[in-house]
């Protein structure tokens, strides 16, 4: 796994792109479905997902071979929850309006598998500068992923990005959008698309090669 | 000579999807007539936009997935037409046109095409309809016009909408719960033009009696037990065209007819348990999603013992 040859830009790449966490891992749908109730709520989650993805990415690389085997996630868990209590009482003290609309979801950060699964699979196995890499292109690709998400179910469910109006006074909001229904069906549709087109690269590149 | 080799069976008969469909628009064509009578060319508009949105959506699915266009087999256009006709009269073209599109693109195509969802489309298509509008949705507007003599009287011009015949049954007489003079979606209130066309489907074989007939028994049975009058619960809201076009979709309800009355019976005690809670302005199209979804379990639970087979112990 550590390969010498796996640039930092392509660990960086690889979790915005190839690997993103929710379009291509399927990981930590349930924050996913919760929190893109609009743009602004999945962009605050997102940005606090990627602040423990790296801290804890990064402090768990350096213990890596001081953390017996037997005990690692208990010690990994210790690590995340300390970052997902400084992020709380951030989000708390700066940005209260965020604090009160996602709520429970914040402390849930600390189970969010996305961030287990890349204390395990990665920062535990990978530099402390690689696993930096990785942290951050992971959380900005479930940032992106989040905010895409909020913005279309904000758009249908509302009428706006970011409480931006975006159609006229006219416009008929569809609620089920911002609904759990909404979310799982929007999901599932953008996650189709983006699979469909996975194919179709794929197959080009294979066709060429 | 050209032999053909297949597996059985070999009878060919002259069903098939087309003539079904066909026999289910015959039987829906009461209820439409007196739909268009009652509430007035709007009504009939509102019943195009879906009937055309259905099909529409269906032709381009097709196409753009390179899939066999199948828009003759006429099921888009049953869809379309019980989708409307679960609508009120006074509805803005864009929500049948919309929930068209969820019904045949949604809940239909994507799921694999005819025969492969697992809900009612026009029925999820009403649910989500109804989760996203409600104000559009939970209105009730008397008919514009009156069949036969009654005391109601005709809400006219300014039609003011009224809430639907099932909060008080008791406000109308059992003669205009069965003519339609009663607020309503724009299929729903003749009870006469339903059972015409339910007699029509139970005399060419199109359906059989069970799903039907249990399931509003059950609801009568249930009313009657917690003190309420059966016949007008039977007579009032989307009962009577619920159990009759719509849990009867072929692809949606247990296989065998112990399932079916399985089914059956589930729907009528959902339906009377929602109406009691008055949650919702009406049950019947929760309880035969919440039905669908079962349908598969019924289907594990009342498979036969296959002749041969003996049975495991687990």
């Amino acid at each position: 796994m550590p390969d010498k040859k796996v640039t930092m830009r392509g660990v960086f790449v690889n979790g915005i792109l190839n690997e993103n966490p929710i379009f291509r891992l399927v990981l930590g749908v349930c924050p996913t479905l919760a929190a893109t109730t609009s743009a602004t709520n999945g962009l605050g989650m997102g940005l606090a997902a990627t602040f423990v993805l790296l801290g804890s990415n990064m402090v768990i690389s350096m213990l890596r071979n001081l953390i017996p085997d037997k005990v690692r996630i208990p010690a990994f868990i210790v690590v995340i929850s300390t970052f997902v209590t400084i992020v709380q009482m951030l989000i708390q003290a700066f940005v209260p309006s965020l604090y009160e609309s996602l709520g429970l979801f914040i402390p849930l950060i600390v189970v969010n598998c996305i961030i287990l699964a890349r204390a395990e699979a990665f920062a535990a196995k990978n530099s402390v500068m690689h696993s930096a890499a990785d942290g951050l292109g992971m959380g900005l690709g479930f940032t992106a992923a989040l905010i895409l998400l909020g913005s279309i179910r904000e758009l249908l469910g509302n009428g706006t990005i970011f409480e931006n109006a975006v159609f006229g006074a006219n416009f008929e909001p569809m609620l089920l959008a911002v609904m759990a229904p909404g979310g799982f069906i929007v999901f599932g549709l953008v996650l189709g698309i983006i699979n469909a087109v996975v194919n179709r690269v794929s197959a080009k590149k294979g066709a060429q090669a | 000579m050209k032999l053909r080799l297949s597996t059985g069976p070999h009878y060919l008969s002259r069903e098939n999807t087309q003539t079904l469909m066909l026999d289910v628009l015959i039987a829906l064509v009461p209820t439409t007539a007196a739909g268009i009578y009652l509430f007035g060319t709007q009504a009939a508009w509102v019943l195009a936009v879906a009937v055309a949105s259905a099909v529409v959506c269906e032709f381009l699915f097709q196409k753009l997935a390179k899939r066999p266009v199948r828009i003759m087999d006429l099921s888009a256009v049953v869809t379309g037409l019980i989708l409307g006709l679960n609508l009120p009269s006074d509805a803005p073209l864009w929500l049948p046109a919309i929930g068209s599109a969820i019904a045949v693109l949604l809940v239909k195509e994507l799921f694999g095409g005819l025969g492969h969802n697992f809900m009612n489309p026009a029925m999820l298509a009403r649910g989500i309809l109804l989760a996203s509008w409600p104000a559009r949705m939970s209105v009730y507007l008397m008919p514009a016009r009156v069949l036969g003599t009654t005391n109601v009287v005709p809400a006219g011009a300014d039609a003011v909408s009224a809430a639907t015949a099932l909060i008080r049954p008791q406000g109308y007489e059992v003669y205009d719960l069965l003519l339609g003079n009663i607020p309503g979606t724009i299929g729903e209130v003749c009870k006469i033009a339903i059972l015409i066309g339910f007699l029509y489907m139970l005399f060419v074989g199109t359906v059989t009696w069970h799903i039907p007939v249990v399931f509003v028994g059950t609801v009568a049975v249930f009313t009657w037990l917690i003190g309420g009058d059966p016949l007008k619960a039977v007579l009032s809201g989307g009962l009577l065209f619920g159990a009759i076009f719509m849990a009867t979709d072929y692809v949606t309800n247990p296989m065998l007819k112990v399932g079916q009355i399985i089914f059956a019976l589930g729907c009528g005690i959902l339906v009377s348990v929602i109406r009691l809670t008055r949650a919702y302005p009406e049950g019947v199209t929760y309880a035969i999603l919440l039905m669908n979804i079962l349908t598969p379990l019924i289907d594990r639970l009342t498979t036969r013992k296959v002749y041969g087979t003996v049975k495991k112990h687990a």
